[in-house]
């Protein structure tokens, strides 16, 4: 058993600090190549789950030549088994605004959103304050910059970055071609800089504290630390901040019921790992030379015994026939296609190797399908099926 | 309450009149109406001057902006994974058997409708579910007696008032 990344707890996004205003006057009054930098040395990768370079990502968007810029806050936390985001947005509504203000000076924006779900409706009155009292500071230090809330109404594609600038113009929320990238055009056809929300939070201390110290943080690829939701068969569900890399046998020790028989790393859209997988299994992103890595947005569930892994896949592959936006083929059709196949080999009405068929299915989904939604189907769907063969079946 | 008109054309004073104000000028009309009727739709269209169907097109993608009549209170349980492991179902029969609606259903004075949803967000504190934008975690069926009560008290209270 791989022993090497034991859980390294972590205290700075939830971290009580009243210094807002000194970490942003401080930063505005650096050069933004200079921030820009501090974030590329930091190897901070977005935390919403794609794992993108942030540094990079502004650098683009800085680079761009626009007299209209935007920033843009995703608070759309759809994945089921995340809630780290509300949590952040609740406790230290600060940090996030400062993060989002920096990065609309490092990239020349004058306008800054927070797209928020609309099941997080009720964290509304409290944020406003928070933007007012915000918005005040910046009008005295002479930074001009304002921040507003966006409701979502209960889509979860509207997660996936473009879908959530159609939204926002008050489309349907169907994801558009990429490229081109929203950094070159994104909300109303303006460079946009769209972070995950514990992103920002992650670079309010970067700024704070300098890309060092979150640089020694973590492993290699995967630096600094992660919020990590905890939820399922756990005796302390909750958000805990760890380092990056520690391997999942270890995080199964410390969050497990004794009787975990498999745990989904980065929600539905993620994958499921067996407890014989536990230990080659690291939680960070891909490039580890030893074992598999896994990226994740945060969401940790776990499963013991007593659960049916056919539930469990029944219970997603609804989620995602739910949400799929429909706009394209592959996944309008296959996530209602695997569902009804898992259900006609359940009942006997199709022998067990139309399995197989659905495996075929989910990989051309992985293949064809137009955004991550359809192409991450196939995640789970592999991974619950080819571990649990038989629980499908009987 | 508001006449649904005036409701409309003061959302449009506060959001704009853009295409980008679309959504937020429905949620407003949902948050009153608690429903998307067709005249509504059309009204925010001709005040938009964009194509009826365009606002319909938009509405109902949405699974918060309902198009048919819904109750003063939408129950939403959450039905993803870890609420339905810690007993979604205990929680759906108890708001039924106390309501006497099935899922999909409102009660006939108007007052609840009962929904299903996906992931709120409160795994940690399943199972959970909102009412309106009212959010209950860690639910037993005995709480959703006193949750459910509470709601019921209240518009007794608000019909006393009138009186």
């Amino acid at each position: 058993m791989s022993t090497s990344y034991l859980l390294k707890r972590a205290d700075f996004i939830f971290k009580n600090e009243n210094d807002w205003e000194e970490v942003l006057s401080k930063s505005i009054s650096r050069p933004p190549h200079e921030l820009i930098n501090e974030l590329i040395s930091s190897e901070l990768k977005g935390r919403g789950g794609a794992g993108f370079p942030t540094g990079l990502k502004w650098k683009v968007a800085a680079e761009v030549k626009s007299n209209v810029k935007y920033v843009i806050c995703n608070a759309d936390e759809g994945e089921p088994g995340t809630f780290k985001d509300r949590e952040i947005l609740s406790k230290v509504p600060f940090k996030v605004l400062t993060a989002i203000a920096i990065c609309g000076y490092v990239i020349g924006a004058k306008e800054g959103f927070i797209y928020l779900r609309g099941e997080y409706t009720f964290l509304k009155p409290e944020l406003l304050k928070a933007i007012k009292e915000f918005e005040y500071y910046c009008k005295e230090i002479g930074l001009d910059f304002t921040i507003k809330i966006f409701i979502g109404s209960g889509a979860y594609i509207c997660g996936e970055e473009t879908a959530l600038f159609e939204s926002m113009e008050g489309k349907r929320g169907e994801p558009r071609n990429k490229p081109p990238y929203p950094t070159i055009s994104g909300y109303m056809s303006k460079p946009t800089v769209i972070n995950n929300v514990e992103t920002l939070a992650h670079t309010y201390t970067i700024f704070k504290y300098g890309s060092k110290r979150f640089y020694d943080l973590g492993v290699q690829y995967s630096r600094g630390t992660k919020l990590f939701s905890v939820s399922g068969d756990t005796p302390k569900p909750g958000i805990y901040e760890l380092e990056l890399g520690m391997s999942l046998a270890d995080f199964v020790e410390e969050f497990g019921d004794d009787d975990t028989k498999a745990v989904q790393v980065g929600g539905a859209s993620g994958f499921l790992v067996p407890r014989k997988r536990f230990a080659e299994t690291n939680i960070g992103f891909q490039g580890k030379l030893v074992g598999i890595s896994l990226p994740t947005g945060g969401s940790m569930m776990l499963f013991n015994s007593s659960r049916s892994m056919y539930n469990v896949l029944d219970n997603y592959l609804n989620f995602f026939a739910e949400e799929s936006c429909g706009q394209c083929t592959p996944c309008r059709v296959g996530c209602q296609q695997l569902l009804r196949g898992i259900k006609a080999v359940k009942r006997g009405e199709k022998n067990a190797q139309y399995l197989d068929k659905l495996l075929h299915l989910a990989e051309t989904m992985q293949i064809t399908a137009k955004c991550g939604l359809g192409q991450s189907v196939a995640n789970s769907f592999s991974s619950i099926v080819e571990n649990f063969r038989e629980e499908m079946i009987y | 309450m508001k006449p649904i008109i005036d409701l409309i054309k003061e959302l449009a004073d506060t959001h704009g009149r853009n295409r980008e104000s679309l959504l937020p000028i429905l949620q407003g009309v949902v948050e009153q109406e608690r429903y998307l009727s067709e005249y509504s739709m059309i009204e925010i269209a001709r005040e938009l001057d964009i194509p009826a169907t365009e606002v319909y097109g938009t509405a109902t993608f949405y699974s918060f902006l309902d198009y048919r009549k819904m109750g003063k209170n939408i129950i939403r349980v959450c039905k993803t994974i870890t609420c339905a492991m810690k007993g979604e179902m205990q929680i759906l029969l108890a708001i039924e058997d106390m309501l006497k609606i099935k899922v999909g259903e409102t009660t006939p004075d108007g007052l609840f409708t009962l929904l299903r949803t996906n992931c709120l967000g409160l795994c940690h504190k399943a199972p959970a579910m909102l009412v309106n934008s009212e959010v209950y975690t860690d639910l037993t069926p005995e709480k959703i007696r006193e949750i459910l009560t509470m709601y019921i008290n209240k518009k007794e209270e608000e019909l006393n008032h009138v009186n």
